[in-house]
């Protein structure tokens, strides 16, 4: 199947802001097994852009392209390249650090992960992981952080109780919490609501829409709905391949291909 | 559904549950076997053993006259040798579980490692006796000390603490392990601010039941050749003047819960077998005592931790 490409590459030069990563030629394997074929597609700089598609996809598989998560397990394998700008590195090359990736990128996560820690030392541990040590300076990023992350006035009074005696929506904003108090430059979310129930899953919403004005967002969701509340710009894929490209407006109005069409109608998936 | 159908599901399910009530009354026979004839051993144990039960008891040195012979140097042999095996089998033990299970390369080298570490723990105890004669006490010219026998347990108990490491790292979920890197952590400060607080519960029980057996432990150290009868204490390990910590007693030559219950056992007196009989149930005592601690530890370590 060949991918709708110069579509995609249209809007790589969209003037709608700076494009803060690009994927380019990307594939992935698993050992023998190809989870992703040729993806290309922008990511844009202070925008949320949404990932769907059905399951086993490769919608999360290509998420966690962007931190080499997949570094972490044998016999895993990249080619291709995802480009973030401006400087214009290759985060997939070898030479690259996984590390220095990370810290640039963070990851909010299916279900809500914070450590079996109190809620302080979960923010905190971005921070001593590089090496801040003056507690003046922890102290005001932890409570920015929570601050942006709407969490700071339901937790200021127990900074020092325990992360796991949050509800599930509160943990997942601490998670996030998380991530920001290390500024990353791109924030990815591996389809952060599934594990939550509406309420927790509508504030969620409304942080990430609040967020893009200083971050820029890859949220990866099997909710439809969700993209189409959230993103400004939505790629579609299917079995590893990505399908199309464009704003999200134009995805769910006019999808182009006959295979996007079938799945936001519900005919498939 | 007409009746008959309804009698014969009736019936199936009946039969269905006399088997289940046969293979309960089967597993209630197997556990009885195995808990009474222990339970049996401790009760003739302590039925003998209380009446000479005492501060004295304690306090006392072995003696060839049985009413007045202890078990001081004993349980004090026995309390430093355990201080040394937890001291040398935790750092190494744990060390080398983590190693297998964040930083070694999944490959045949450390499956056969791993393959080893099991096997290690089936090795009987007297091997590890002979090697620690050969390796401690003769090539390292540690003597018969209370060090030869606390680092002979420590080999003897390293397999089930690398194992107990290895089982509690392994209980740690990915999404910890995952969160720590997302983070742009270090594999080491992953392992130093997750992997080993969060697996410290399961690394204690296990070292404690290695304790536990440690403690029973006779065949290795008669190896060595921990003295049978002793009427002396290894020197204290605080002291009054500068440097106030002392590591004289390592070297001290000592004996063990066990070997001095054999010691009394293989007297022909009577009264020395009550006074084995005392022996073995503070022995059982002790071991008991440290699984509750092991119990207890796990119980309050995991109650902030529970995924």
């Amino acid at each position: 199947m060949e991918i709708a490409r110069p579509e995609v590459q249209r809007f790589t030069g969209a003037a709608d802001g700076a494009i803060k990563a690009a994927a380019g030629g990307l594939s992935f394997y698993y050992g023998a097994v190809n989870a992703l074929r040729n993806i290309n597609v922008p990511i844009h700089e202070k925008r949320v852009t949404a990932l769907i598609g059905p399951s086993g996809c490769g919608k999360s598989t290509f998420l966690r392209c962007f931190n080499r998560m997949h570094d972490l397990y044998p016999g895993n394998r990249y080619e291709g390249e995802i480009r973030l700008f401006p400087d214009n590195t290759n985060l997939l090359a070898p030479e690259v650090d996984p590390i220095e990736v990370r810290m640039r990128i963070g990851m909010v996560f299916q279900k809500p992960n914070p450590f079996p820690k109190t809620i302080y030392e979960n923010v905190a541990y971005g921070l001593r992981v590089r090496g801040e040590r003056a507690r003046r300076v922890i102290d005001e990023k932890v409570e920015q952080a929570l601050k942006s992350a709407a969490l700071w006035d339901e937790v200021k009074d127990r900074l020092q109780s325990l992360a796991f005696n949050l509800s599930g929506g509160q943990q997942q904003r601490l998670c996030i919490a998380r991530c920001l108090a290390t500024d990353p430059e791109l924030l990815l979310f591996d389809e952060p609501t599934s594990a939550l129930d509406p309420i927790a899953t509508g504030s969620i919403e409304e942080l990430i829409h609040k967020l893009k004005d200083r971050v820029t967002i890859l949220i990866v969701t099997h909710n439809m709905q969700q993209a189409a509340r959230v993103s400004d710009y939505t790629a579609y894929m299917y079995l590893g391949e990505l399908v199309e490209f464009g704003r999200t407006d134009d995805i769910f109005v006019k999808p182009r291909d006959r295979r996007t069409e079938d799945y936001i109608t519900g005919r498939m998936g | 559904m007409d009746t008959a159908h309804i009698r014969e599901i009736r019936s199936v399910i009946a039969r269905g549950k006399r088997w289940d009530l046969a293979f309960a009354i089967v597993g209630i026979v197997c556990l009885m076997i195995g808990l009474l004839t222990v339970a049996a051993l401790f009760v003739d144990m302590a039925v003998k053993g209380l009446p000479r039960i005492s501060l004295e008891f304690f306090t006392n040195f072995p003696s060839r006259r049985a009413e007045s012979a202890g078990i001081l140097s004993a349980w004090v042999g026995s309390t430093l040798v355990m201080v040394v095996t937890a001291v040398t089998a935790v750092p190494i033990g744990a060390a080398a579980g983590v190693y297998l299970e964040e930083y070694a390369p999944r490959n045949w080298m450390t499956d056969v490692i791993e393959i080893n570490i099991t096997n290690l723990a089936g090795v009987p105890s007297i091997v590890y006796g002979l090697l620690a004669l050969g390796l401690f006490v003769y090539q390292f010219g540690l003597g018969q000390s209370v060090l030869a026998a606390g680092l002979t347990l420590a080999l003897l108990i390293l397999p089930v603490v690398i194992v107990a490491t290895r089982e509690s790292i392994r209980a740690i979920p990915a999404a910890m392990r995952e969160g720590s890197y997302a983070l742009g952590a270090t594999q080491w400060q992953t392992v130093r601010y997750h992997i080993i607080p969060y697996s410290m519960p399961g690394i204690l029980t296990g070292v404690i039941i290695g304790l536990a057996r440690a403690i029973g432990e006779t065949a290795p150290i008669i190896t060595i050749g921990a003295l049978t009868f002793i009427a002396f204490l290894p020197s204290p390990p605080f002291q009054p003047e500068p440097p106030f910590l002392s590591f004289e007693w390592l070297f001290a030559p000592f004996t063990v819960m066990p070997i001095q219950m054999f010691n009394w056992t293989s007297r022909p007196e009577a009264a020395f077998q009550v006074n084995a009989a005392a022996a073995g149930f503070i022995l059982v005592l002790m071991t008991l005592a440290m699984n509750g601690l092991a119990i207890w530890l796990r119980y309050r370590l995991r109650r902030n931790i529970n995924w």
